[in-house]
Parts: structure tokens; C-alpha cells; sequence
């Protein structure tokens, strides 16, 4: 009796069990943009939101304290570029929208295509500093030996928790001239 | 009347009985044989990692192919040695534990197994390509694995998805059997601990493997198809990677001590003469266990940099993992408390396990604490606390349960004597080899060096002395075993005096096919 | 029998903990208690954790062991046949959590202080190389001499091969070590030119991953002045062994004069970028170079270890023209494991080592390569 039904009984059970594991696989692929989207709300890894800020900037301007905004900017491994910001560090009132450029140089003989990876820390700093306007994440095109200035329009969120006093922004700078797709459509036309 | 047919049919002749067999008994040997095959094979990777740190300096073998022996002995132990012994087990100990009369899906049986040798052939292979095998570690975090890995890294990914496919193929055959076949009578209540380990250690299964092949499938996109999953350059991240391997691998490491577990539930009682004590408590701590298992995960990555609330988040959850599994430490030492004890070898393993594996359960809650981790993380004391629960945990409950069962399925006793001195050699070995390694992590030896500085010389070569007589221990468990295939004094059906259970009712050895007919109910009895 | 191997392991723990203190530092036990708030307040952690295992161990293996000498059946012990007890089972339950609550109160108070951000005095970005480590001291505006070096394994390979005596710090040895002022909170900005590293200095409790793109973050105030050592800590490639810390703490004046020092060096080998350099000094000074930074991959004897590192011994590389040796040293090999030097070594290094290059190895071409050929090179981008 039993043997009769156990074939039917295993086929819908493995069915149940095979849809499981698709689903885990896939599961695994939504834990990206999940991840992505848990690091904004938190600054788990330090990164800041890719977009320039949406909040209204400049509204309420605490004028009870200043933080320092630190620089960093390297260019990755074996890039050749330069990559200097116009500052080390400023010291700004949060709330208040400042602005600061970097200057990249493309030192080398060929035409290369870079893009800058923002990163804060401390990482509980992260989701208070907001871009207005930023270059991360953009594909900057030069050609050689020329230069370009790049501004940064940010300011520090009123919300920053009071015992930070300072925060840093790094930019690293990496070469993706072998998979910039701005440069293979400028090639294909 | 077809099961009046099957009776006449005995094993086919020759090779093809084994290449073709769908029969759970010759499945679950061949898994044993070959999970002992490559536990030999990681174990001679080890000795080449002890033979290289018996002295500072660089004596036999080059960075690069020490990184290859550390991450191949990584590899082959948990996917080639501890998993496939485990589904082994399964196979042959399951039907008949809950008096099924195979494992429910057979032919897939066939193949899960047969899978096996091709991914582990594909991934030693890697070490005699060009550029080496896999160096990066068995946690293989990129983008030491991606951008920075061998040319060999792409055979390395198809095989862990040749060995996932295997695992989750076996998965599902374990669930489909406890839950489709059990005989009447055998209530999940009633179900041998082993059983119960298994069922959920196959639900982990079928939940985290997928996660791995996700995760090296996305690798394999990042070298050869210009994503950037985890390449900072096009906007990835680094510690995404890591997050996605410890979802799978805090599970995975539950999957290689919950079927310990089991087996240890079913030697105490025995040789203690006595039921084991709390097996509702057993049940509900190892479900426990599972669940938690997936929320710890970043415990292994306290030194990324998270963000203080996830910390305590992670520290707290890993520090709960403690009282379930001081439950199951608490009821095995009751079930000994006012036994009749008797230490054969598989009682001395047990016992041996319970000891060892709460040792490495001890430096475990050491580690959650997160502020120490700092310390400890990446040391030779995490080396030492995660060899702790695998060898004398994982591997020393296997031993166990090969000279609990071999009997059973030789028909055979083994030679006792010699069973101990395996034992007692297996326990003074893995002491000396890792009991010091807590003290060079303590004092600052890093893990995954091929050379060191000199205050870290002494225990080294202590460890390493330990690891050579642990290594050719072993040898002496492969001769019992192929001494008690070959004959000896015949087995009864009960084996042992205490033993309970339906595996003890058929004959020794168990014939190739049992409980054609389900068992008497009036046989099976709460555990 | 096993329970009393088991109890001997104990003790031998117990009191080797004891002993630790006075032994040799080769038979080291323990973690050691640092020079920082956050380093003793860890050992402190440790210790506690450590004792209440080792309570609970008595207790658990204390009654294995009287069972398993009393309860044996050699003895006629006849089995007991209770099973269960849900009121046992709910005391086991909740002991251990009001333990791990007892554990818990301290590790969050000392994780909550190693997240303390408040300030700074001194910043300095610490970046992990394949296999080296990038000190840059952050300046407060631009107009200050920028101080940035490489900390570089010393030891020599002779020693790693085991042809000469291994020396004291053998392996923790830097060609150029941090150095730090005293008393004062300094912070550490970590990140990664290639794959995961970890700066490690168990002196101050500091364990940090250097991550490629990321930016982390961690602080430290050494008390004492003094020298001390870490490793990388995650394995990060063929020498990861190989890449250690070492960090000078001096009192806070010497620490300025040192840093003035520096300052003014940075300056001077921007102009002496401009002079000559001997075949004698460029050979000499170039084969250090080559045995820190080259001798990993191409091996002492230029041979390599075909097919992954080339041989520099008769290279076309090494001979051929001057330029693409230049090019080759300044901007690396794309694609293979070949470092761009343009930006870890100055002029002056960079010209040494190709001049070695080029004439070591049985490669005669006899040139000299000056600092400012190199310097040139690396301006015009050529």
C-alpha cells in the first residue's frame, strides 16, 4: 500500500525541494542590491549613496559647531595618473554646502578611462555626509597628458551624531579603460 | 509481489555492481571508501604544511605551493572528506534505522555519488596546471580569488558546482527518504537522533549550497565576463563576497557537526547501558542550532570594519549558539551518570568527541566575544579552535561511528585491540597538534604563513611531531578496516549488549537488501 | 583512563597559564597585555572568558569523570533508568545564558570604546600592498612636505633559505618602520591598492582589513614609548608570510623632530632626483632594491620561476632598450604580476634598480640610468 503511493509522494516532495534550491540559488543573486541597499541605510561598508543627494541642502545650518571634512585621493596600483584634491581638509558647519574640486591628469601616451569609488569613514559618518553634486562612480575619458577638474559639492547632515568631529572622504581612482563602455561607443562610432 | 521478485536478485558481478548500483548498502560504501581516500589524500596535503613549519626557514616547498597546500587541505577535508563520510553514513544507516528498504530516490543516489570523483579529479588536476592550483585559501575571499587568482581558478569553480550539485542531489534524497519512507510506526518522534541530525543537516544543505554556487558562479563573471560583483574598480565590493560565503559557510560548518551529533546519541546510550537522557531537549537544540546558524555569519568577518550595532549583533547571536549545545554536552553527561558504562573503541571516540568538541566550543565562545576576536581572528588560535571541533569533533565521531557499525556491515567484529591502540594513538596525536596551536595564536602567529618568526619555533615543531603521529595513526584504522572486511570472529545481530535499534535487528552481516517488508512494529521504541 | 589524560591536559593548561610570565618569550602562552587602554582592557576580556570556561569544565568534565571511574559495569554498576527531566533541562538552559549575559556586559562596554570617534591629533592612511605596506602622514593643508613611505620586509632571503643565521626579529624586521608620537590619539585610515590585507599589531589590540576601494578606520593611544611588531594578518598572495609591521612609538618631541626630519628628506630627494649617481652607488644601492622588492618573484639569481615570474637574467626586457626597462619598472606589466614602481620608489631608487637590472645577471649593457632620466621619464608620461 505504502510503495504504491511513495513514488507520487517523492515526486511532489522533490519538486517542493528542487523549487528550494532555485530559490536559494537565486536568493543568493537578490543578497547584491540587498546588500547594496542594507549599506545605504546603515554605511555598513562606508559607502555613501552613489546619487547626489535628494535633501533639500543648506536648510537648517547648525551653526553650533564645525566637523572637519578630511581628503584622501589615490589613484589605484598601476594607474598613472595624477589625482589631487584642492584641499587636505576643511572645516565646515553641518548643514552648510561647501565645495572643493580635484584635479586628475592622465600622465600617460595612450587615451584611459578612470572612475572614482568614494568611500567614509568612520562608517557611522557614512549616510551624513550627502553629495549635491559628485563624480563617483562616473567614467572620466582623458586624453593624454590632460587634466580636468572635478567638483564636489557636498554637505555634512545637522543628524551627524555629536561625537564625531571628524570625518574623512576617500576617492580612489581606478583604471577601466579595457571595460569602460563609454569608450567602446565613442570607438564604435 | 514485485519486493517477492527483488529477493533473488544479489549484487551484479564485477565492476559494474559498483558503477551501476542503486542499492543504499554499496552507495554508502563507496562513499566511505572514497571520503577515506581523500581524507588520506588532505591529510598528506598536511603533512606537508607541518613538514614546512617544523622549523622556521623555508625548507621543502615554496610560498606559492604552501598556499596551494593549505587551501587544497581546506577543500578536500570538508567537501572530500567530512561531508561525502557523513552522506556515507546516511546511506547505509538510514533505511535502516527507520526500516525503509532503500533510500527513496536510488538512481539519483547513483549519480550523486559518481559526481564526486570527477569534481575532486578536476580540482586536484588544478595543482599540475600552469600558474598552480587554487592558493587563495578554502574561504577563497576575492579578490585574491578573481582578479588575483590562478589561471586555474575557473576548473576550481566548476568543481565546487560539480560537488554542490552532489551535495544537494544527496540532500534530497535524505529528506525524501525520512519523510516518504519511514515503516509504520516510526513517528518523527521516535526517529533515532541520528536521523533527526541528518533531516535538518540536509535542510541546511538544500538552504546554503545554492548560496555557494551563486557565489562562485559570480566569481566566474567577474574573471571572464567583465561584471564587477565584488571588484571595487566597477563598483563592487570586496566584503560582499565574504558576507555571501559565511551565509554558506557558518551553516556549512553545522552541517559537518550536527550528524556528529547524532552519532554520538547513539553510543553513549549504548555503551552506557541506559536511554539517552533528553531526546525531546536533543531535538528542539539541534533545530535551534540550525536556525541560528543563519544569522551569525559575520561573526567570521569581525575585523571588516561593520558598523558597531552589527557587531553586537553578531556577538550576541553567536554567544546564544552556546546554550543549545551545552544542552546536548549536559545530556550526554547525563546519559553516562548512573550507567554501566563499558569503553569499547566506539565509546572511547564518544567519549573522546564530547571532551575535545566542548574544548573547541569553549574557544568558540571566546571568539564570539568581538573585542577579543580582534586578537584572536585569523590566528593560529582560530586554527586551533576549528580543528578542535572538526577533527576531534567531526572526524573523531566518524571513527566512531565506523567501529560502532562495521560489524554491521562486515558481519565481522574488528580487532579491538588494535581499535584501541588507533584510539589512544588518534587522541595523543591530535592533542599535541593542536593544543599548542592555541598558545602560537595567542602569542601572535598569524595563519596561512609558510614561515615564521623564531619565539613562535618551539610549539611548531611540538605540532608538528603531533601531526606526523596523528597522520600515521591513521594507517592502523585502515588495516582494522581491511582486516575485519576480510574475516574475523563473527558478529551476532546485536553486536553490542546496549545497543537499541532497528539497524540491530537484522543479521550481521546486513544483507543486500533489508525490510522488504516494513519491521514489526511492536520493534520500534522510543529512544 | 581518557578522562584522566583529559584532566592532566587541564592542569597543564592551567598552570603553564600560570607559569607563562616567567618563561622564555619562545614558550609564550598567553596574549600579551599591549601598551594601549584598549589592549589591556582586551587581555582583561580574554582572561575573564578564559576563567569562566575553564569553571564550566571542571564542572562538565568533573562529572564525566566521577561517572565514568564510578558508573563503569567492570565495577557492577547497574544502569539507572531515568530518561528525562524537563526542570533539568530548563536549569541547563538558563545557567549558561545567565553566563553569556555575565560575558556580554563587559565585551559590549570595551567593543563600544574601540568604536569611539571622537577626534584625532594625528591621522596617517595606512595602504596595503602585495607585499608591503604605504605610510602617508595626512597633512593639514597642501603646502606642507607630504611624508609617504614603503615598509618593506628586511630580513634577508639568505636567512629565509636558511644559508645564514636567522637574527632576532627574523621576519618582523621593516626596512623603514611607522613611527608614532606617544600619548596622543592617533588614527589609522586603512585601505588596499590590490586584495585584502590585515594591519596587525598585537601590542595595541589593532586588527584592521585593508580593503581595495573601502576605507576603514581604527585609533590608538600607546603609552609607552617603545618598538613593536605585527604581521598581515589575511592572506593576501604568495608573501603574505612575508610582509610585517613594525612601529616605532617615541615621546611626542622626538616624534616631531623626527617627523621635520622627514619632511626636509622629502624635499631633498625631490632635488637630489637632479644629480648624479655613480655605476658604483647605482649597483650597490640597486641590488638592496632588487632583494626587497624584486627577489620574491625573479628570485636572487635574476632566474625567476618561469612561466609565471620571467627571468631577469638575459631578458630582452633587461637588454634591450633602455626605455622599455624604464617603462617596465615604472608602469608595471598590465595584466600579469608585475608592479607598477613609478609611484613606490623615488627616482633614485628607480634608477638603481635599473641600472642594476641592466647589468647584473650576467645582462652587461653596461649603461647607467641616471635619477633624472628616470624623473623626466616619469613627467612627460613617455
Amino acid at each position: 500500500m505504502k510503495t504504491d503511493k511513495a513514488p507520487s509522494k517523492n515526486k511532489t516532495l522533490v519538486t517542493k525541494l528542487l523549487f528550494s534550491v532555485v530559490g536559494m540559488f537565486a536568493f543568493g543573486f537578490a543578497l547584491v542590491p540587498l546588500y547594496d541597499v542594507i549599506c545605504d541605510i546603515t554605511g555598513l561598508n562606508g559607502n555613501t549613496n552613489n546619487l547626489a543627494a535628494q535633501a533639500e541642502a543648506g536648510e537648517i545650518i547648525d551653526e553650533t559647531r564645525e566637523v572637519t571634512v578630511q581628503f584622501i585621493a589615490r589613484e589605484n596600483g598601476d594607474m598613472d595618473w595624477g589625482f589631487v584634491p584642492s584641499a587636505t581638509q576643511v572645516r565646515v558647519m553641518p548643514g552648510d554646502v561647501n565645495m572643493i574640486s580635484y584635479k586628475v591628469t592622465n600622465n600617460t601616451d595612450q587615451v584611459m578611462v578612470g572612475q572614482a569609488i568614494p568611500s567614509v569613514a568612520p562608517n557611522a559618518a557614512a549616510g551624513h555626509l550627502n553629495k549635491v553634486e559628485c563624480f563617483c562612480f562616473e567614467e572620466q575619458i582623458l586624453q593624454p597628458g590632460e587634466s580636468a577638474d572635478m567638483p564636489l559639492r557636498f554637505f555634512v547632515d545637522p543628524a551627524l551624531p555629536a561625537e564625531i568631529s571628524k570625518l574623512t572622504l576617500s576617492y580612489t581612482l581606478y583604471d577601466i579603460t579595457e571595460k569602460s563602455s563609454k569608450l567602446k561607443a565613442i570607438a564604435a562610432r | 509481489m514485485s519486493a517477492a521478485h527483488d529477493h533473488h536478485h544479489g549484487p551484479a558481478k564485477g565492476i559494474s555492481r559498483w558503477l551501476f548500483t542503486t542499492n543504499h548498502k554499496d552507495i554508502g560504501s563507496m562513499y566511505l571508501w572514497f571520503s577515506f581516500a581523500m581524507f588520506l589524500l588532505g591529510g598528506t596535503f598536511a603533512l606537508v604544511i607541518r613538514a614546512e613549519l617544523f622549523q622556521p626557514g623555508l625548507q621543502f616547498v615554496e610560498p606559492n605551493f604552501f598556499n596551494q597546500m593549505t587551501t587544497m587541505h581546506g577543500l578536500i577535508m570538508v567537501f572530500g572528506a567530512v561531508m561525502p563520510a557523513f552522506v556515507g553514513l546516511a546511506n547505509w544507516m538510514i533505511p535502516l534505522m527507520i526500516g525503509a528498504p532503500d533510500m527513496a530516490l536510488p538512481r539519483m543516489n547513483n549519480w550523486s555519488f559518481w559526481i564526486l570523483p570527477f569534481a575532486f579529479a578536476m580540482m586536484v588536476s588544478t595543482l599540475f596546471m600552469e600558474g598552480g592550483g587554487p592558493n587563495f585559501g578554502w574561504t577563497f575571499y576575492a579578490p585574491l580569488s578573481t582578479t588575483y587568482g590562478p589561471p586555474s581558478t575557473t576548473f576550481f569553480i566548476f568543481a565546487v558546482h560539480i560537488l554542490g550539485a552532489s551535495s544537494i542531489m544527496g540532500a534530497i534524497n535524505v529528506i525524501a527518504t525520512i519523510l516518504n519512507m519511514r515503516a509504520p510506526g516510526m513517528t518523527l518522534m521516535k526517529m533515532p537522533l541520528f536521523v533527526w541530525t541528518w533531516l535538518i543537516t540536509a535542510y541546511l544543505l538544500i538552504a546554503v549550497m545554492p548560496v555557494l554556487a551563486g557565489v562562485v558562479t559570480m566569481m566566474l563573471f567577474d574573471i571572464h565576463f567583465g561584471t564587477a560583483f565584488f571588484d571595487a574598480a566597477g563598483g563592487g565590493d570586496p566584503v560582499l563576497f565574504q558576507h555571501l560565503f559565511w551565509f554558506f559557510g557558518h551553516p556549512e560548518v553545522y552541517i559537518m557537526i550536527l550528524p556528529a551529533f547524532g552519532i554520538i546519541s547513539a553510543i553513549i546510550p549504548t555503551f552506557a547501558r541506559k536511554r539517552l537522557f533528553g531526546y525531546d531537549s536533543m531535538v528542539y537544540a539541534t533545530a535551534s542550532i540550525a536556525f541560528l546558524s543563519f544569522i551569525v555569519w559575520a561573526h567570521h568577518m569581525f575585523t571588516v570594519g561593520m558598523p558597531l550595532a552589527g557587531q553586537l549583533f553578531f556577538m550576541y547571536a553567536t554567544m546564544l549558539i552556546a546554550v543549545p549545545t551545552g544542552v546536548k554536552v549536559f545530556n550526554w553527561v547525563a546519559t553516562m551518570f548512573r550507567g554501566s558504562m563499558t569503553f569499547e573503541t566506539p565509546m572511547l571516540f564518544a567519549i573522546a568527541f564530547v571532551v575535545l568538541f566542548t574544548i573547541g566550543g569553549f574557544t568558540g565562545v571566546m571568539l564570539a566575544i568581538t573585542p577579543v576576536d580582534f586578537q584572536y581572528h585569523d590566528t593560529y588560535f582560530v586554527v586551533a579552535h576549528f580543528h578542535y571541533v572538526l577533527v576531534p569533533g567531526a572526524v573523531f565521531s566518524i571513527m566512531a561511528a565506523t567501529y560502532y557499525w562495521l560489524p554491521k556491515w562486515t558481519g565481522y567484529m574488528y580487532d579491538e585491540t588494535l581499535g584501541k591502540l588507533h584510539f589512544w594513538l588518534s587522541f595523543i596525536g591530535v592533542n599535541i597538534l593542536f593544543f599548542p596551536q592555541h598558545f602560537l595564536g595567542l602569542a601572535g602567529m598569524p595563519r596561512r604563513i609558510p614561515d615564521y618568526a623564531l619565539q613562535f619555533a618551539d610549539f611548531n615543531w611540538i605540532s608538528s611531531v603531533g601531526g606526523f603521529l596523528f597522520g600515521f595513526s591513521q594507517l592502523i584504522l585502515l588495516f582494522v578496516i581491511i582486516k575485519c572486511v576480510r574475516g574475523g570472529k563473527k558478529a551476532t545481530a546485536q553486536v553490542w549488549e546496549g545497543a537499541q535499534g532497528l539497524e540491530w535487528t537484522v543479521p550481521s552481516p546486513a544483507p543486500y537488501h533489508t525490510f522488504e517488508t516494513p519491521p514489526d512494529p511492536t520493534l520500534i521504541k522510543a529512544q | 583512563m581518557l578522562s584522566k589524560a583529559k584532566l592532566w591536559l587541564g592542569l597543564a593548561l592551567s598552570t603553564l597559564m600560570f607559569w607563562s610570565a616567567g618563561l622564555h618569550a619562545a614558550w609564550e602562552l598567553n596574549m600579551p597585555r599591549g601598551v594601549t587602554q584598549m589592549s589591556r582592557d582586551t587581555y582583561g576580556l580574554h582572561m575573564t572568558i578564559f576563567w569562566w570556561v575553564v569553571a564550566i569544565g571542571i564542572v562538565v568534565f568533573g562529572a564525566m569523570l566521577w561517572s565514568i571511574i564510578h558508573h563503569r559495569k567492570s565495577k557492577g554498576a547497574k544502569p539507572a533508568t531515568f530518561h528525562e527531566s524537563t526542570k533539568v533541562e530548563i536549569v541547563w538552559t538558563l545557567i549558561p545564558f545567565a553566563i553569556l549575559i555575565m560575558m556580554a556586559i563587559p565585551a559590549t562596554r570595551v567593543l563600544t570604546d574601540a568604536y569611539d570617534t571622537t577626534g584625532s591629533e594625528l591621522d596617517i592612511q595606512i595602504t596595503g600592498y602585495q607585499w608591503r605596506w604605504e605610510y602617508t602622514y595626512l597633512r593639514e593643508n597642501m603646502d606642507e612636505e607630504e611624508v609617504s613611505f614603503f615598509s618593506i620586509l628586511s630580513t634577508s632571503r639568505e636567512e629565509i633559505s636558511n644559508a645564514i643565521e636567522k637574527s632576532e626579529n627574523y621576519l618582523l624586521d621593516v626596512d623603514k618602520p611607522l613611527v608614532i608620537p606617544t600619548d596622543t590619539r592617533v588614527r589609522f585610515l586603512m585601505t588596499s591598492a590590490d586584495v585584502i590585507h590585515a594591519w596587525w599589531v598585537p601590542d595595541f589590540a589593532i586588527k584592521k582589513d585593508t580593503i581595495p576601494g573601502f576605507i576603514n578606520e581604527t585609533w590608538v593611544v600607546v603609552e609607552e614609548p617603545g618598538i613593536y611588531r605585527g604581521q598581515c594578518a589575511e592572506l593576501c598572495g604568495i608573501e603574505h608570510g612575508f610582509m610585517p609591521i613594525v612601529v616605532h612609538a617615541l615621546p611626542p618631541e622626538e616624534y616631531q623632530a623626527w617627523y621635520a626630519e622627514q619632511q626636509q628628506a622629502a624635499a631633498e630627494i625631490r632635488e637630489l632626483a637632479s644629480a648624479e649617481m655613480s655605476m658604483e652607488d647605482a649597483m650597490a644601492q640597486g641590488e638592496q632594491i632588487y632583494n626587497q622588492n624584486c627577489v620574491a618573484c625573479h628570485q636572487a639569481n635574476g632566474q625567476g620561476m618561469p612561466p609565471v615570474f620571467p627571468a631577469v637574467a638575459g631578458s630582452d626586457k633587461a637588454t634591450g632598450d633602455r626605455l622599455i626597462t624604464m617603462d617596465t619598472l615604472v608602469n608595471g606589466v598590465p595584466g600579469t604580476a608585475m608592479a607598477a614602481y613609478g609611484r613606490q620608489l623615488n627616482p633614485i631608487q628607480l634608477a638603481a634598480v635599473i641600472t642594476y637590472v641592466r647589468n647584473a645577471f650576467g645582462n652587461d649593457t653596461g649603461d647607467l640610468v641616471q635619477p633624472t632620466e628616470v624623473n623626466a621619464y616619469i613627467q612627460e608620461g613617455q
